[in-house]
């Protein structure tokens, strides 16, 4: 037991002290979440932007609330000259130029971008229609239309790279730690006088596996952290620590893979090439990076035999579609049974030296 | 009581390279025996054998009664090695690394910070291994190999590589182990080292031991002239060669130099004349006795 603390303390230092592991571990992954969350998160992207020439009596008399509602779907810039916004219009940076002649609201519009257009025109179509209603007397519509937006399949970019990359992060940072420990203390010959020390094979393994974990806590906190940020918003759901056993038992798969890695490797750069040509393809193939919804089928099968697969989207599940410890079960029970299977092949390989 | 270490009849080859050809010796409890070679002739791949790291081909070796292979955890606890090549975690200071050794046989951080006191780095307790020189990464593989204070310590080329100061510095601490009472075996390619060191010494080569015992032992039965040197021109070469009877005598322009087995009557004789200018006198070496033994110069 001792031993087994001794050895995970020796192997954090070394970690921790090491500043390219700490790199590639923690901030390379980071970067990508920062990158694509101010990518993808950029405000007012949704909303469709227009400039009002003159007054409008039905967009100026608008109740308060009424304009509130408005400008989450509009937004209403007012100019005094015509030609220019026109112009504007013509240059595709607004969806519509409005402008009221006498009792005629009119909508300029480009057929570049119809969609806009169409919203543009729907809105004003239902402000003209509700004025009319007004002047008519009245005050009591016999119909209303609610519309209320279901959560879908879809997330917000940030709520699903969040979970994505942090796999990806938790697969490489295992995969790694484990294939090159164990070739370098091989080839440092660190394996050899441990095996002269009483401790016991497990004691070393034992402390590889609790360095990692510890590591994706690490990396799993400053992942939640900055992806928490009021810049990149991410909404965790109620359960979302549900994924800490999630967490626990993808390292392991990965650790597996990594001291299969390490096991097969002789030299630290062999290990470093096995463990890039495992975890790298398989982040793209599971949805790490993006989503799979519309690939082709065989693809989506071969995603589902990959442990990262099951990883990312049961993390997905719990941190951020509102799902509960039980959702995850699944997931658990198959990178378990992974883990187990792989690292009992990784014992069979393990040599204490090269020599 | 058993030997502390018995080695029969040992075999190991690598392919078709036999390394360790039918090597049998004892060592005994307290002793500190030497395994002298040059570069090549088995002396690491015997003791990795002894310590358990490597299977032999044929042959048995048993430490305290025990046998090492396959990994034996009863009789890791008492024996101490020191490898070849250094092995130290990445990354970690001179006492981090030894605490942890240490630690791995429930020995005490403050026992194993006295251990760094006694090989002299308590002031480089702080620094990492990466910036240790040469000698002082011996010494803390050394301490790291005894903090658990074992019975039997294996060394393996402890000072190699390192400058002639570094050298007598680690022979102190060797020598201090030894007088505790542990028993030490140590490879070595230095003559010298072996010579004032060990109790007892095998000369290896090429996978065999060629000779044992202890190292004045195997210079006297080798029964190698004594030689007197003078500086040259104390005495002319004929008057020298008529000195005492059955003397060889050579002139190499620097010294003159008499070879006998019964030195006395010599440097009597020289004494009388007076002719002692620049006097050294030098018995057999092991050098000699490895030269007997295999026909040829030592290299290590
Ligand atoms: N792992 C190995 N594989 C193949 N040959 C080896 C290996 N280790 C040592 N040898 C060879 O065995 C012989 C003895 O080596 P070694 O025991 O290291 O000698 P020494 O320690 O006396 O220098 C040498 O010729 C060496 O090249
Ligand atoms: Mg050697």
């Amino acid at each position: 037991m001792t031993g087994l603390l001794s050895l995970s303390a020796a192997m954090a230092r070394g970690f921790f002290r090491d500043r390219t592991a700490l790199f590639f571990t923690i901030l390379f992954p980071l970067m990508f979440l920062i990158i694509f969350g101010a990518l993808l998160n950029s405000p007012g992207s949704s909303k469709t932007e227009v400039v009002q020439i003159g007054s409008i009596a039905a967009l100026d008399n608008l109740p308060a609330d009424a304009k509130q509602q408005l400008s989450d779907v509009l937004e209403v810039v007012r100019v005094d000259d015509r030609a220019a916004a026109l112009q504007q219009v013509r240059d595709g940076d607004v969806a519509a130029a409005l402008e009221q002649q006498g009792d005629r609201v009119i909508v300029h519009f480009s057929a570049a971008d119809q969609v806009k257009a169409a919203t543009v025109h729907g809105i004003m179509q239902a402000l003209v229609q509700q004025g009319n209603l007004a002047a008519a007397g009245v005050t009591k519509p016999a119909l209303t239309l609610t519309s209320q937006q279901v959560e879908d399949e879809s997330l917000k970019a940030i709520q699903y790279m969040t979970p994505g990359l942090l796999g990806w992060a938790i697969a490489s940072g295992a995969t790694f730690g484990a294939a090159l420990t164990l070739v370098s203390w091989r080839q440092k010959k660190i394996l050899r006088r441990l095996r002269l020390s009483p401790v016991p094979l497990v004691s070393v393994i034992g402390a590889r596996v609790s360095v990692s974990v510890m590591i994706a806590l690490v990396q799993s906190a400053v992942f939640v952290g900055v992806a928490l940020l009021p810049m990149f918003g991410l909404q965790l759901s109620d359960q979302w620590y549900a994924f800490i056993p999630l967490m626990i038992v993808g390292t392991l798969a990965f650790l597996s893979i990594g001291l299969l890695a390490g096991a097969a490797a002789k030299t630290s750069e062999a290990a470093s090439a096995i463990a890039n040509l495992i975890v790298l393809p398989m982040a793209f193939l599971s949805g790490a990076f993006f989503p799979l919804d519309n690939a082709p089928k065989w693809l989506q099968q071969i995603s589902d035999l990959l442990p990262l697969k099951h990883l990312v989207s049961s993390m997905q599940d719990v941190m951020v579609r509102g799902e509960g410890f039980t959702a995850t079960l699944p997931a658990i029970g198959i990178l378990a049974g992974f883990s187990i299977v792989v690292s009992g092949i990784a014992a069979l390989l393990f040599k204490w030296d090269d020599a | 009581m058993p030997p502390t270490i018995q080695v029969t009849d040992l075999r190991k080859a690598y392919g078709e390279l036999v390394a360790v050809d039918g090597v049998s010796f004892e060592v005994q409890t307290g002793e500190f025996f030497g395994i002298l070679g040059p570069n090549g002739a088995g002396k690491t791949t015997t003791l990795e054998m002894m310590e358990g790291l490597r299977q032999p081909d044929a042959g048995q070796v048993t430490l305290f009664g025990e046998k090492p292979w396959p990994r034996n955890p009863k009789l890791l606890p008492r024996i101490g090695v020191q490898l070849q090549a250094s092995a130290f975690f990445e990354r970690l200071t001179a006492r981090e690394q030894i605490r942890t050794f240490a630690s791995l046989y429930g020995v005490s951080a403050k026992k194993a910070d006295e251990w760094l006191d006694r090989v002299g780095l308590s002031d480089m307790a702080g620094k990492r291994n990466e910036d240790l020189s040469g000698g002082q990464q011996q010494r803390l593989s050394i301490a790291c190999a005894l903090a658990h204070e074992p019975d039997l310590v294996f060394l393996d080329e402890p000072t190699s590589g390192l400058d002639p100061q570094a050298r007598r510095n680690l022979w102190d601490v060797l020598r201090d182990i030894n007088s505790q009472g542990r028993t030490v075996v140590l490879t070595t390619h230095y003559l010298d080292e072996a010579e004032s060191l060990c109790d007892r010494v095998a000369i290896m080569d090429h996978g065999r031991i060629l000779e044992s015992g202890p190292p004045a032992a195997l210079v006297r039965d080798l029964d190698a002239p004594t030689r007197i040197s003078v500086e040259t021109g104390t005495m002319a070469l004929d008057a020298a060669r008529g000195l005492v009877e059955g003397v060889e005598v050579e002139d190499d322009g620097v010294s003159l130099t008499f070879a006998t087995r019964t030195p006395a009557p010599v440097l009597s004789a020289l004494a009388e004349r007076d002719a002692l200018r620049g006097l050294s006198v030098r018995g057999a070496t092991l050098e000699d006795v490895f030269l007997h033994l295999t026909g040829r110069e030592y290299r290590a």
